[in-house]
């Protein structure tokens, strides 16, 4: 790349004229803050030739005069380091003046914006006054160009990086992006500096309202050198974000004072749009003489006294001539992820200067990347008493909406839950254990009896397939996740178990059949009373996008409602059309549900389709379908009672001790959905096939279908989770054992026809066993043949004809069987039946 | 004594309002030990005056002053000026401060915040409230020990709480008159009836309180958020400066606080009107308290010793558990309208309290619903005072139809004055929730209703409550009794149903009820107010040998008839033979208690069969 000639040259000066100087700073910046008492004031005047030179004569008695209770906002002088605000005369408003001399052309023609998120446009006259000092004695400004010329990142996955050279500097072709776009913001993400150049940033993140501008005018400078003439709205500002402590709300404590922090939370009030002055106005209403003041530190200083006529009190304020930037006030709430039990969440105040306005609205997940400041509250403009608290607000620099890529493409962000590498070795060793399966699937729900299997298949279901897209051939997206289906007795422990899950996966969501309509299900629109904004709304399974929807008393659910689950539960998406508002939301969701048997107990002489009464059309759509019934067994109770009365006695930590706990179960989970993607190998297709091509035949003897293709993806999808549970990149054949072998157990468990004992998939697919089918074909034969056995009568009488064929009859025939047999002759156009009586057409 | 109480309260401004300039940070701890060391000491702590006594304005400010109190709220973080510098415009002097333990920073000087010597720190806010239900009986009590302590001086006030001051013999007069005590019941709080605005001090602190009904939903002119309507007392803003983490919303506690009441109220344009109502209200509504030691009250009964020294005073009336049994027995028994069952059940439910979680799952709840109550009586009004009389906080809930679409039951946070607008079920760990389903008429559920049902059955199933955040909810473990009375059998789910079965019908519900309580002595009533709140905390374990008997015989139950008992019918077991085992003071389930426990079951299951039988519609 053309280095420009002029940042070199630069950077050379400044390290050769203070070189020790930048060591104290970089060393200083090392320890910062650790418990940032003023008092800790030797380490500052080690500092003090540092970042400018202005930090000396700022420090005279002089300047400090100022003292707080002549302006309100004080935000600086709270703050503990007040050198940092000391030097940042040559933060901003002025690099014009600095740049005096460097051949720029570019840059000068540009119109400087001020950065009030930085809070240092209030100091722009002081910095005049010594810019010329303060231009030699940059001491990074050459450090910050480098970062940015030479800053490769190859192993981006960063999606604001997307469509960009990986192995090119990569801020540099941003720069050309800049020139391209004419959006003069330069998102600088904090990583990459401290990979390049660990000292700057720490310098950035300790001293950011310096260093920023630094950054500023080292961006400025590549880029009219690079584009000379290129055209912007005013010139770069560099945004960092990603500064990497991404903490929680909690964390935050005195120390972060006027430090760059990166917190993530969700935005609970934005304020109206609030205009602050930034230069007001004034006319002499006399001599109409006007003049400009800057707003310093929050106060204007109203000129008492004309200077054209030296008349006294004849200065106006004219609104509509003063420049005013734009603010907003946002609440911010920590995530409900980050709380602690049993406390309320913390929220924080955090102002948005010019565009940063209306970026985020509420109820948006966001990372903020800002300074943190607090301000002491004073009781009353005209007293000396201040409160003897801080108030803290956040000044936002960058913000960065966590959930904005649920509407594209994976979810990342989300579940980039930081794992440590102590936690990722654990994780993985813990993964290496040969029966790391059977171990998981018992710490879930410990204290859910038994029913290995169904522990099984949710375990399974919580890591979820690989996700593949077949878009592109049209077939669209295939469904990753997994649905189960709980069945069985009432008292069966069915809702304790969802509720586990639930409480177990991080985007889960708990609704009850009995009281969901399809609205709270899916999304609904809503006008806003007071900004007659459409609002959607959105409901549990879109909520639980990339989690688990857990949804008990399925049986209970309005069939209007369970409609809404046809599309989620194969398409994963979820169409509205509603109030204007046409659009198909992602609900990438896998549904666990538990439903009871109609009649108050499992009828084993049922098939599963009559014991609970929902359509197969849903049905099918379950990758697994289990029972839970009660065993009827010696040693089952007995190990029952024994797992009971042991819940019952041990003492709490003894309980805790005994599995895997819960959080770690949590983060196994979490690391294997967001880094392990199995892929199909060779064999374990074949064996994938043959199972398969086993299961079509089981039936074809019998003239039955025992497996549909949608039983084959079912089957793929196990496998794959099953490949994650062991964090293996690769589907193999043991997981597609297991995956069979579960499968085949759910079967054997939902589709055994009750007649006959054998496993029939018509069951689910058809809601009607095959055997079932042809006796019912059976028996309308056997009664037209009743019917044409009696002669020509045109008209029968139902209850007679019942009668009659019962009579006949060698297998009990319940009224149910009669009628359809009625229906089938019916649909063969042979008769029909009008109230009670019968009559042939 | 007078002359501790002074001295501890001038130590106490010596500490707060000096700091100095050399201190060394032990300074500062020593003091708050030699505290700690003091108020153990139960003398010392009754010498404190108690803020759910003493009105506000009776408090001198800076004084050491303590609050039974239940955290229904924390507030943000805040950085306050630990130790800042203060200069004398005369002499231009400058000292040195400790900004801990108040709200204003000095007057008179100016403060100069640029010294090198100031460091900031946080401390953390919590609004407190007393605790939510607590009966008024608790609150006589602790008032009269208060007040009996006859070395007790309220310092610098003109407050003689003597004239409030009953005797206890008084006190226990009137547990035998209901009608009376209602009256009068007020306490030491005060009331909104006419004894109350007869004494025009009190009335000045009441009149907030009283107005903040949450349930009549009239936007007071400053609504101190209780969780129940109709609720009275102070509501503080406690500052933490240690150990915050350490507590919980709902959690109830008794602090040792330095009293303070800064008039000034800060000017903040940041924040909305109604969120600086909210933080900021006046202080001589919400006084501020500085905490300087806290503990967690693990019961708020006033006659039993405090956690910490339980072992040395229960073993004493552990041997007479089972003679108080008896009586209570019988006492509920005839409550009972003469149902021996039903009131075998309720004593094992009064009881009860989630002991762990085994992961969603609590252990130990059991929840009881007493069917077949009279509909259209008083009964269960009358009931529910019986039951109030006998536990430290409860409340009544009339799930009438009203009740149901109106009330607000969970919390919800309200994000315009960013506070937790608390709902009837916030409330403090083994508070009684007594449902009152005969109330319910039919009629149409609103979506409020729906919710507020759905909540309701969450809190017994699972004994948590899904607090609204709006955009999310928060699950809030709890730990609260729910007893159900219903005519027929409960639409909420429950562990274990009694139909009740009276076997005397009284012509008069009330008097006959009235009669009992009064020929109950009051020694007997405080050892039942003693008893059920002490079998609460005793741990309790089964041992191998009567683990194989119980194992044996579940599985010798499933072989005759599977039918006969399942899962959920072991485990309803197993907490009955716990309950009972521990209320009779065993620690341990013998192989009599097992069977107690088992005969007790079929007993009710029976009984519930006949009723089915009787009347088939009955699920």
């Amino acid at each position: 790349m053309s280095s420009p000639s002029a940042t070199p040259t630069k950077g050379k000066r400044t390290r050769g004229s203070n070189p020790p100087t930048r060591k104290s700073w970089s060393e200083d910046a090392l320890t910062p803050p650790s418990r940032r008492r003023r008092t800790d004031d030797a380490s500052t005047s080690d500092l003090q030739p540092m970042p400018t030179s202005p930090v000396t004569d700022m420090r005279s008695p002089a300047v400090q005069d100022t003292s707080l209770f002549s302006s309100p906002a004080q935000s600086r002088h709270s703050a503990p380091l007040n050198e940092i605000d000391m030097s940042s005369p040559l933060t901003y408003g002025t690099p014009s003046s600095r740049v005096e001399g460097t051949p720029r052309s570019g840059l000068r023609g540009t119109p400087v914006r001020q950065r009030p998120d930085l809070g240092s446009v209030r100091k722009a006259r002081q910095v005049d006054l010594h810019s010329d000092h303060v231009s030699g004695h940059f001491p990074s400004l050459a450090d910050e160009g480098l970062f940015l010329q030479r800053f490769i990142d190859p192993s981006s996955t960063d999606d604001e990086n997307a469509g960009l050279d990986l192995n090119e500097p990569l801020y540099m072709q941003k720069l050309e992006e800049i020139n391209v776009v004419g959006d003069p913001v330069l998102n600088v993400n904090c990583e990459h500096l401290q990979s390049f150049d660990a000292d700057l940033y720490r310098q950035l993140i300790a001293y950011p309202q310096e260093v920023i501008p630094t950054f500023d005018m080292a961006v400025n400078e590549l880029f009219f050198e690079r584009f000379p003439d290129s055209v912007i709205e005013h010139q770069i500002q560099v945004r960092p974000y990603n500064a990497l402590k991404t903490r929680n709300m909690r964390n935050l404590n005195p120390e972060d004072i006027d430090q760059l922090i990166t917190i993530s939370g969700m935005v609970i009030r934005t304020s109206q749009l609030i205009p602050e002055m930034q230069e007001a106005f004034f006319r002499c209403q006399v001599c109409a003489f006007s003049t400009r003041v800057e707003v310093d530190r929050g106060r204007i200083a109203e000129p008492a006294v004309c200077r054209n006529c030296n008349t006294t009190h004849s200065m106006a304020l004219i609104h509509n001539r003063s420049i005013f930037s734009d603010k907003q006030m946002i609440k911010l709430q920590e995530s409900p992820e980050d709380m602690p039990a049993g406390q309320t969440p913390h929220t924080t105040v955090v102002y948005a200067h010019n565009d940063l306005v209306d970026k985020v609205q509420p109820g948006d997940r966001v990372n903020i990347t800002g300074i943190y400041r607090a301000v002491p509250i004073r009781l009353n403009p005209r007293q000396s008493n201040v409160k003897s608290v801080y108030k803290t607000h956040i000044d936002a620099i960058h913000f960065r909406k966590t959930h904005e890529k649920r509407l594209h493409g994976l979810d990342e962000e989300a579940e980039e839950k930081l794992f440590t590498e102590e936690r990722v070795r654990t994780l993985r060793e813990l993964a290496a254990k040969p029966d790391v399966y059977e171990r998981l699937s018992s710490a879930l729900a410990p204290s859910i009896y038994e029913h290995e299997d169904i522990k099984k298949g949710i375990l399974l279901q919580l890591f979820g397939g690989t996700r593949k897209d077949f878009s592109q051939t049209g077939r669209g997206g295939f469904r990753a996740e997994i649905n189960i289906l709980l069945c069985g007795d009432p008292g069966t422990s069915k809702s304790q178990l969802l509720q586990y899950v639930y409480n177990l996966v991080p985007r889960g969501q708990y609704t009850s059949g009995k009281g969901s309509s399809a609205v709270g299900l899916t999304a609904y629109v809503m006008k806003d009373p007071e900004t007659r904004q459409l609002v959607l709304q959105t409901g549990a399974l879109v909520l639980s996008d990339n989690g688990i929807c857990c949804i008990d008393e399925f049986d209970k659910m309005s069939d209007s409602t369970r409609s809404v689950l046809h599309e989620v539960m194969e398409q994963q998406t979820l169409s509205i059309a509603k109030a204007g508002i046409i659009c198909q939301l992602n609900a990438r969701t896998s549904v666990l549900a538990a439903a009871n048997p109609v009649e108050s107990q499992w009828n084993p002489k049922k098939t599963t389709i009559e014991n609970i009464q929902l359509p197969h059309t849903l049905l099918s759509r379950f990758d697994l379908i289990f029972l839970m019934l009660d065993p009827q067994d010696e040693a089952y109770d007995r190990r029952l009672a024994h797992h009971l009365v042991s819940l019952y006695y041990q003492s709490e930590e003894q309980l805790e001790e005994e599995f895997l706990d819960m959080a770690m179960l949590k983060d196994y989970v979490a690391y294997a959905r967001s880094y392990i993607e199995p892929r199909l190998s060779e064999e374990a297709s074949q064996a994938l096939i043959k199972a398969y091509v086993d299961m079509r035949k089981i039936g074809s003897g019998r003239g039955m279908v025992s497996a549909y293709p949608r039983q084959l993806e079912s089957l793929i999808r196990l496998a794959e989770a099953h490949a994650k549970v062991r964090f293996s990149d690769k589907v193999e054949t043991i997981d597609v054992e297991e995956a069979k072998r579960l499968h085949r157990e759910a079967l054997k468990q939902s589709a055994t026809d009750p007649r006959t004992g054998f496993v029939d998939i018509s069951i689910l697919t058809t809601g009607m066993s095959a055997t079932a089918r042809k006796r019912k074909e059976e028996l309308a034969q056997a009664l037209k043949r009743l019917i044409q056995s009696k002669g020509k009568v045109p008209t029968m009488k139902y209850q007679q004809l019942f009668d009659d064929l019962r009579a006949q009859s060698d297998v009990a025939i319940t009224k149910d069987m009669f009628e359809e047999a009625l229906q089938a002759l019916t649909d063969e156009d042979y008769l029909t039946v009008t109230g009670k009586t019968v009559r042939l057409l | 004594s007078t002359q501790f109480y002074k001295w501890l309260n001038h130590l106490m401004s010596l500490h707060v309002q000096t700091k100095p300039s050399n201190c060394s940070p032990d300074w500062e701890t020593k003091v708050l030990e030699y505290f700690k060391e003091k108020l153990k000491d139960n003398e010392a702590a009754s010498w404190v005056p108690s803020l759910n006594d003493v009105p506000v304005h009776y408090l001198k400010a800076n004084s050491l002053v303590k609050f039974r109190c239940f955290i229904q709220d924390m507030f943000d973080p805040e950085f306050y000026m630990g130790v800042y510098e203060t200069v004398d415009p005369s002499s231009k002097s400058k000292v040195l401060r400790s900004g801990k333990y108040k709200d204003v920073a000095e007057c008179g000087h100016q403060v100069d915040l640029n010294t090198k010597n100031a460091v900031t720190l946080e401390r953390q806010t919590f609004y407190c409230v007393p605790i939510p239900g607590e009966s008024p009986w608790v609150k006589e009590i602790s008032f009269s020990y208060s007040c009996s302590n006859p070395a007790r001086v309220v310092p610098s006030t003109s407050y003689a709480p003597c004239r409030h001051k009953r005797s206890y013999e008084e006190d226990e007069d009137m547990e035998t008159q209901p009608h009376k005590q209602k009256e009068q019941l007020a306490g030491p709080q005060g009331t909104t009836d006419i004894h109350g605005s007869g004494d025009p001090k009190r009335l000045e602190t009441e009149a907030p309180s009283s107005l903040s009904n949450a349930a009549s939903g009239c936007s007071s002119p400053l609504d101190l958020n209780f969780p129940l309507p109709g609720e009275k007392g102070p509501a503080c803003l406690v500052k933490v400066y240690e150990e915050w983490e350490l507590f919980k919303v709902n959690d109830i506690l008794e602090v040792y606080d330095c009293f303070s009441t800064s008039l000034v109220d800060p000017m903040d344009c940041t924040e909305s009107v109604e969120e600086q109502r909210v933080h900021c209200p006046p202080a001589s509504l919400v006084p501020r308290l500085h905490m300087l030691y806290a503990h967690r009250l693990q019961h708020n009964n006033p006659l039993l010793p405090p956690a910490a020294s339980e072992g040395q005073s229960s073993s004493g009336f552990l041997n007479d558990v089972v003679s108080v049994r008896g009586e209570l027995l019988g006492y509920l028994t005839h409550v009972l309208l003469g149902d021996a069952l039903a009131a075998e059940y309720l004593i094992l439910h009064l009881i009860s309290t989630v002991y762990a979680r085994r992961d969603v799952l609590p252990l130990g709840k059991f929840t009881l619903n007493l069917s077949g109550c009279p509909h259209n009586s008083t009964y269960t009004e009358q009931l529910y005072r019986v039951i109030q009389q006998l536990i430290p906080s409860s409340f009544r809930l009339g799930m009438s139809l009203h009740n149901m679409n109106n009330l607000r039951l969970v919390p919800r946070k309200d994000y315009t004055a960013n506070r937790l607008l608390s709902g009837v079920l916030q409330l403090a760990p083994n508070t009684s929730l007594f449902l009152d389903e005969t109330q319910l008429e039919q009629g149409q559920l609103d979506s409020t209703g729906v919710r507020n049902i759905t909540a309701l059955g969450n809190l017994i199933s699972w004994q948590k409550v899904d607090y609204d955040f709006n955009y999310h909810q928060m699950e809030f473990p709890c730990n609260i009794n729910v007893l159900i009375a219903s005519e027929g059998k409960s639409l909420l789910p429950c562990d274990c149903h009694v139909r009740l079965q009276p076997q005397l019908a009284p012509p008069n519900l009330e008097q006959y009820i009235s009669t009992i309580q009064v020929s109950l002595s009051p020694s007997l009533l405080n050892k039942f107010r003693i008893y059920l709140s002490l079998l609460r905390t005793l741990d309790y374990s089964i041992s191998e040998e009567v683990t194989k008997a119980v194992e044996d015989d579940f599985v010798e139950m499933r072989k005759d008839d599977p039918q006969s008992i399942s899962a959920e019918d072991l485990h309803r077991l197993l907490v009955v033979a716990r309950l009972l085992s521990l209320s009779v003071g065993h620690t341990t389930l013998s192989r009599d208690r097992w069977m107690r426990a088992k005969h007790l079951e079929t007993l009710r299951t029976n009984r519930t069969e006949q009723q089915k039988c009787v009347n088939g519609n009955e699920p």
